[in-house]
């Protein structure tokens, strides 16, 4: 009995202590990113675009570059990612070897660092397609890089919705499409949501691969064709060429907070879209 | 004691294979239209899967392989002309978990009618209201139809899967073991409802309880091992089953 109850004490210190650590270094890096990046940050360094190579002036082609871009690779991914989960978990058959193949093809694609796909949208996209270094060549290979993320999420979410919705759909004279776009996929619409939480996560993240593809030109990107520069290739190249630390920080610290708008912005959508389910 | 007795379903050596193994052997029955049958026999025995050649719902099921025919008001329902969807209509199906879709208790019974093609509300709410009445179910929903149908009792739930069906018109409806997630108050009001129903309806149910095929059915059949080992009216093959199998199951000797 007295041994049983050190024994969980001891067990439940050490569990509290390992959610204290998790906490305990998140808090830390975001604080110190404050600390170090509040000093940057005002008004004009959202507001004016980049002067002498980010010395002067703010950030905010690179804002406008992050948004356009992810935007253009979700454009492209999610309705490719949801549309072969759709078919991997309801009509291909258990045995079509097309269906393997897919699953194997979307498996090994998520393991393949980003560079690699940066190489390749770099070789394919800016120069035999000659999209050039563009919002375009970049969307489309931070697409590629996404799409096996937004195809897994989506095919376990379309998996985890019971079967016996599809039959009590078919048993009232619903056809297969029917059945799956007015009850499996807005069941399902919770797990996709996550997947392209994740998939923003990656392309706001990036930085080598979109180098090599959309450029890092500090002009405001108006249309798809024209480079552009993320934030995270920003803080990259201010942190890398000792431009200024201060601004990289600065930089870094509304790079959080446009995370947290975005993952904020998604769970209101996801509320709203089960309100409007139940 | 009916004078025209009018066969609603006919099914004609029916045998279901599922890749190896074979779940029915030639099954010959025929259902009465605006009669209760009820199919009986210990788990595996085939009966499920017999219903559900009914809808052709065996078919979703990868390697299965259907022999025979059935015919439904003598259209044969595995002919290559049969729209399996307009099929469904005609036949609904209440499955053994109530499995109510994750919308309102007024969206959930509006769902087969609007994939239908109605759009007018106002059909559309007198669609919903004769349904739920029909499924006695009315009483009870009518003042938070548009409250979660999740919230509602497991019997409530299964009731609102009955107006569901019934929204859409079918001529047959099919339940497999409709009462077995049900407690005994719930088991009994749809045992109530079975016998309203068959007045405008024709009924098979599956069921593992023989005191509710006994109180609902007028026809009841009884599967082993694939085969339909004895089809009767169900008083008699309760009290005087001709087969030794029969007798075996209903008395409590193996099941």
């Amino acid at each position: 009995m007295q041994a049983n109850n050190i024994q969980e004490k001891i067990l439940t210190f050490v569990f509290w202590f390992s959610a204290f650590i998790i906490v305990g270094i998140l808090l830390t890096i975001i604080f110190y990113i404050m600390y170090r990046g509040f000093s940057a940050i005002d008004l004009n360094f959202i507001l004016q675009a980049p002067r002498h190579a980010g010395r002067e002036g703010g950030i905010s082609t690179t804002i406008v570059g992050t948004v356009y871009l992810t935007l253009v690779s979700l454009i492209i991914a999610v309705p490719l990612g949801v549309g072969a989960a759709i078919y991997l978990e309801e009509y291909a058959s258990r045995k079509s070897k097309f269906a393997y193949l897919v699953n194997l093809t979307a498996e090994t694609l998520a393991g393949v660092p980003s560079i690699v796909f940066g190489l390749f949208g770099f070789v394919f996209f800016v120069i035999f397609l000659q999209m050039g270094w563009s919002m375009l060549s970049g969307g489309m290979t931070m697409a590629i890089m996404i799409l096996p993320t937004i195809t897994r999420t989506s095919q376990e979410a379309i998996l985890s919705v019971p079967h016996d919705y599809r039959e009590n759909s078919l048993a009232v004279g619903a056809s297969k499409w029917q059945t799956i776009h007015r009850i499996v996929l807005p069941s399902a619409v919770p797990g996709i949501v996550t997947g392209i939480i994740l998939s923003i996560g990656r392309t706001v993240g990036e930085t080598a691969a979109l180098i090599l593809t959309a450029g890092s030109s500090l002009g405001m990107p108006l249309n798809l064709m024209e480079p552009a520069r993320t934030m995270s290739v920003h803080l990259y190249i201010l942190a890398m060429e000792g431009i200024s630390m201060e601004r990289a920080f600065g930089t870094a610290f509304l790079i959080i907070i446009l995370i947290v708008i975005i993952n904020y912005m998604a769970n209101l959508s996801l509320r709203k879209l089960s309100q409007a389910k139940s | 004691m009916q004078m025209n007795k009018i066969i609603k379903i006919r099914s004609e050596n029916i045998n279901v294979f599922y890749k190896d193994f074979q779940a029915l052997f030639d099954i010959k029955m025929n259902i009465e239209e605006n009669q209760v049958t009820a199919l009986i026999g210990p788990s595996g025995c085939g009966k499920s899967t017999f219903l559900r050649t009914l809808n052709r719902l065996n078919e979703l099921i990868e390697g299965t392989v259907i022999k025979g025919q059935v015919y439904l008001d003598d259209i044969p329902v595995y002919d290559k002309v049969v729209d399996v969807v307009a099929l469904r209509k005609k036949v609904g199906m209440v499955f053994q978990k109530p499995s109510v879709f994750p919308l309102s208790i007024y969206e959930n019974v509006a769902y087969g009618p609007k994939i239908h093609g109605i759009k007018n509300k106002k059909q559309l709410d007198s669609i919903v209201e004769k349904s739920l009445q029909a499924a006695n179910l009315w009483k009870e929903v009518s003042d938070r139809l548009n409250s979660p149908a999740s919230r509602l009792s497991g019997g409530q739930q299964q009731r609102l899967v009955i107006a569901r069906v019934l929204a859409v018109e079918p001529e047959v409806i099919l339940m497999d073991e409709p009462a077995s997630a049900l407690d005994p108050i719930s088991t009994a009001r749809l045992e109530e409802l079975i016998a309203e129903l068959k007045n405008k309806y024709t009924i098979a149910i599956v069921t593992h309880n023989m005191q509710q095929a006994a109180r609902v059915s007028d026809y009841t059949a009884f599967f082993l091992n694939g085969e339909m080992i004895e089809f009767n009216r169900t008083d008699e093959l309760f009290v005087n089953p001709r087969d030794k199998r029969t007798e075996d199951y209903i008395t409590g000797r193996f099941g």
